[in-house]
């Protein structure tokens, strides 16, 4: 079977949603959502918490309500969905395979793409943790989905290894469920979740958080027993003779997430090695002529509201360029992380596409207090902003007036972190 | 855990942003001056910390007819911050059925606090 689309959203989680409506009110009739879920909403369906909202409606929400508002725009809007279907392949000439158990397998040609397909957490495989390999391991992500949506408690006395915002947010929910918190271990010497979510999930409930600190060691046979915790120096290495035995039946994983990008790289889309996302300009279109992305697929965001903006704005550029009035011509202008960024998106610009302001996001790649963030045309400074604190954890937002970038003849917009005065 | 009832610092959790506020005691009507914070709801936050700290309670409840097994609710207002495990327990002891609209009250007024315990989610029958 065969079929065809103005516009093809992969992923219908909070991106994939807010594209396809973006799409669909820029005039675009034809547009499809695909999801390999058995219900729209991805994995704010699990984040029974509140937090979202707050910037795109002004309000408190837990994610359930949140993407309930934008799935009741979708039906709202008569957008067309599937559930339960895989993509399981992409071209760079836009044709989408896809497989179901009411389709089979199915073929569709798009005149754009979205790709909004999220991301995946890193799992034990990725950090080679010593030890045996009992039952009792899980990622946070997994965790909150047993506990969240299928009425499962994986445990009920938790150690969880590293302090991202998912395992902020477990190690409260686990208490709260009657579990027993007895640690969040983090590696580096600061937390890489929302400062909130240290107040509100661990100091509320008088859960220690470990920085600076590892698990070594997993024991157990069948089922976990135990892990070893360890000090470790400035190189991250663990330090002997400050190893300590914490007995519990459940290890959660927190330790980072991993944009999902197999399709991306079946398309030939160009990705950055830094973000693990493809390389976006500013209407985000990939390195793929026609294929967008937007949301976590292109770098992890810390708020659901801001992957909303971002795609809104890939739903917008992808409605534009179906429609043709889309700008394809060079030069373009690089933007590049200069010293003290981890990087930037988007990762070039091409002007004539350029509507209203410049947005530029950002991550820094250590802790700074007081210092200026600068962002520069080649030798001109456009923003200088100063911050009281900077951290990994936190996405910095620049915005830049594009009358300000217009008409140069300019190649490169560098961002850094203001250098010690000599 | 000693509390300083005159000044403390904290981080404000109104909004993600997480500002650093200081808090100290003074005559005006409020009792309390906040600094560091960006919006009102920073001011509003460190006072309430300082004399009644309250937090939005969000969990699940047992459910029915549904491909799912656990239904989202959440307090429709905060609630004390000391009534979070009592609360907890009152919620548990409930149980409900597919389908249902999101905004529904499951609990009114639970334990007096005059705050109402509400689904989060729509969610419908198993087909």
């Amino acid at each position: 079977m065969q079929a065809e689309y103005d516009i093809v959203v992969i992923g219908a989680g909070p991106a994939g949603l807010a594209a396809a409506i973006e799409a669909k009110k820029n005039g675009i009739e034809s547009v499809l959502l695909v999801d390999r879920d058995r219900e729209l909403g991805g994995i704010l369906q699990q984040c029974i918490h509140n937090g979202f909202g707050l910037h795109y409606f002004k309000e408190e929400l837990t994610g359930p309500e949140y993407a309930e508002r934008f799935i009741n725009e979708l039906e709202t809007l008569r957008i067309e969905y599937k559930l339960e279907t895989m993509v399981i392949d992409l071209t760079k000439d836009r044709v989408v395979t896809m497989v179901n158990s009411k389709d089979g397998l199915l073929t569709v040609k798009a005149k754009a793409i979205v790709l909004a397909m999220g991301c995946r957490e890193r799992t034990r495989g990725a950090l080679n943790i010593p030890g045996t390999r009992p039952a009792g391991i899980f990622t946070a992500g997994t965790a909150q989905r047993f506990v969240n949506m299928e009425g499962y408690m994986p445990g009920k006395r938790v150690v969880i290894l590293g302090s991202g915002d998912i395992g902020l947010i477990m190690a409260r929910r686990m208490t709260l469920e009657g579990a027993k918190v007895l640690a969040v271990v983090e590696l580096l010497p600061f937390s890489s979740g929302l400062t909130r979510n240290i107040v509100q999930c661990l100091e509320d409930f008088e859960i220690p958080l470990y920085l600076s600190h590892t698990i070594t060691n997993i024991k157990g046979n069948h089922r976990l027993e135990g892990v070893c915790m360890a000090k470790v120096d400035d190189n991250r290495q663990p330090i002997e003779g400050t190893e300590i035995f914490i007995e519990c039946d459940t290890l959660l994983l927190s330790v980072g997430l991993i944009p999902e990008n197999e399709l991306s790289k079946s398309a030939d889309i160009e990705i950055d090695a830094k973000t693990g996302g493809p390389i976006v300009s500013e209407s985000m279109e990939t390195s793929t002529d026609g294929i967008f992305a937007c949301g976590n697929v292109v770098h992890v965001h810390d708020l659901a509201d801001y992957v909303t903006l971002e795609a809104q704005r890939a739903g917008r550029s992808a409605a534009k360029y179906v429609k043709e009035s889309f700008n394809h011509k060079k030069p373009v202008i690089c933007v590049k992380p200069g010293q003290g960024i981890r990087y930037v998106v988007p990762h070039f610009v091409n002007f004539d596409n350029l509507e209203g302001n410049l947005e530029l996001f950002m991550r820094v790649d250590n802790v700074y207090k007081e210092k200026n963030l600068i962002v520069k045309l080649d030798d001109e400074i456009l923003a200088n902003v100063n911050k009281k604190r900077l951290v990994p954890g936190e996405i910095e937002h620049i915005k830049i007036n594009a009358k300000k970038i217009h008409n140069k003849a300019v190649s490169c917009i560098t961002v850094e972190v203001q250098r010690e005065r000599a | 855990m000693e509390v300083n009832m005159e000044r403390r610092n904290m981080i404000c959790i109104a909004c993600p942003l997480g500002c650093r506020i200081e808090v100290f005691k003074n005559e005006n009507e409020s009792g309390f001056s906040v600094t560091g914070n960006q919006c009102k709801r920073g001011k509003d936050y460190g006072v309430k910390e300082m004399t009644n700290p309250t937090r939005l309670l969000t969990t699940t409840v047992k459910l029915r007819n549904s491909y799912l097994k656990r239904l989202p609710v959440r307090t429709d207002l905060p609630i004390p911050k000391e009534m979070i495990a009592s609360c907890m327990s009152e919620i548990n002891r409930i149980e409900v059925c597919a389908p249902l609209k999101a905004g529904v009250v499951l609990i009114r007024n639970i334990l007096n606090t005059g705050v109402n315990v509400i689904t989060s989610r729509s969610i419908s029958a198993k087909s």
